[in-house]
């Protein structure tokens, strides 16, 4: 069997680190111990996949989930999914999850008493076309209360969950929204040091996506981390 | 030209909105070969508090040896009803558990064959990335040379293989634990 090829280590400052004290919750969650370097094998370098058909389009737009329309502005959020080396991921699934228009997540243990919504899940999927493009329409999602801190508010974000190719692209995010006054403030936001890479989750509104009299486009495309196209030569 | 990789962010309290469609507690399909086995165990916090917001996913090979995914080009049968991908949550005790089979070796590095083992990723609220570990079998005298337990501290590597239960036959036990004595260990996959 060939040698495998190990993805790219990611730059300083653009990942979290997994203890960051500001995000209480990470206090008691985070391991103590230094994580256990070890080689890319078989198992790291293959990775679950789906047949598409596990994935319904009408799993992509929120808004058709139930028989009436949900409350709250309608919107169309689209991108690319590409790896580190500009290529695109085709037929991988995405999953997005979110609170709705009021900031409640319709979910048991979420306390916020602001109103379920009977027309809103807040959950989708959606699948990468061959050129690694997806797209959802769903609501904006509402900003809310957390405990982490007195007077704690999430910015308002949409959780996102994608495969890639293997085992190590896995990844797991949240998109934001340009302007949000609460992100300076936000310690989930603000958990990855480097700005620049902070930034990336913020969505850009999008002409090219916004629909006359239907709905506004933000764009968020997604980065997998990739591999060195050659083994490394000292650099 | 070189982008750089989207950041990670946890998942959050919420997750089950997103992730339920796809839960798996059961990766055995139709005419799939191999050990069945039972895993169960239970998340604990830095506090010993069960976590109950946890979520696992499970990735392993088939009782061959073999992956399900284009990079896997050895000898080897794949077959229609094992995938090899498990999601399981935690419940409000902490608990985990979910039916496979015990995957074949596959190889590691430098040509050395690795034990039987699943790769898995641990998400939670409190994790801005995710956890990567496995689970090695107990009572397989291959774990002695597998290549990857072999770079973890010997007085560590238990956190890693599944113990036997003593009223369940074909039931293993495996725990992870976040932070102390008895912290499991996770690997450092550049993440």
């Amino acid at each position: 069997m060939k040698r495998v090829a190990p993805y790219r280590a990611p730059h300083p400052g653009t990942q979290p680190n997994l203890l960051h004290p500001p995000y209480v919750s990470s206090i008691k969650r985070a391991p103590t111990k230094p994580l256990v370097a070890i080689p890319y094998t078989l198992s790291e370098v293959t990775g679950p996949s789906f047949d598409p058909g596990i994935v319904t389009p009408k799993a992509s737009d929120l808004t058709r989930a139930h028989s009436g329309a949900p409350l709250g502005e309608r919107i169309i959020v689209s991108g690319r999914v590409l790896d580190e080396n500009s290529r695109p991921i085709p037929n991988t699934v995405i999953e997005i999850w979110q609170a709705n228009a009021a900031g409640r997540y319709r979910h048991d243990i979420d306390q916020h008493n602001a109103p379920l919504d009977p027309n809103f899940t807040g959950s989708g999927q959606a699948v990468t076309d061959a050129a690694g493009r997806y797209r959802f329409v769903t609501i904006r999602p509402g900003e809310y209360p957390w405990r982490n801190h007195y007077n704690a508010w999430r910015a308002a974000h949409i959780h996102f969950s994608i495969f890639g190719p293997a085992f190590s692209t896995r990844l797991v995010t949240q998109m934001y929204f340009p302007g949000d006054p609460l992100m300076p403030f936000d310690p989930i936001f603000n958990c990855t040091a480097d700005e620049k890479t902070r930034n990336r989750l913020i969505s850009t509104f999008d002409w090219e996506t916004t629909m006359p009299e239907h709905a506004l486009g933000y764009r968020f495309d997604l980065i997998l981390r990739g591999r060195d196209a050659t083994p490394m030569e000292g650099k | 030209m070189s982008l750089q990789p989207t950041t990670s962010q946890t998942v959050g309290p919420f997750f089950k909105i997103g992730f339920e469609w796809l839960y798996r507690d059961n990766l055995i399909g139709e005419a799939v070969s191999g050990e069945h086995v039972t895993i169960q165990g239970r998340v604990f916090d830095g506090d010993g508090a069960p976590v109950p917001d946890a979520i696992l996913e499970i990735w392993q090979a088939n009782a061959h040896g073999k992956y399900d995914h284009p990079e896997d080009t050895q000898n080897k049968p794949l077959e229609a009803g094992f995938k090899g991908y498990g999601r399981v949550p935690t419940s409000a005790d902490g608990v985990f558990r979910f039916v496979t089979i015990k995957p074949g070796p596959v190889p590691g590095p430098n040509g050395k064959e690795q034990a039987p083992h699943l790769a898995i990723s641990v998400f939670m609220r409190g994790l801005l990335k995710r956890l990567v570990t496995r689970v090695y079998f107990p009572d397989d005298s291959r774990n002695a040379s597998d290549p990857i337990l072999n770079l973890v501290d010997p007085g560590r590597r238990a956190t890693l293989i599944a113990k036997k239960t003593a009223a369940t036959p074909g039931t293993l036990e495996w725990n992870v634990v976040l932070q102390g004595p008895e912290e499991t260990v996770f690997f450092d996959l550049g993440l």
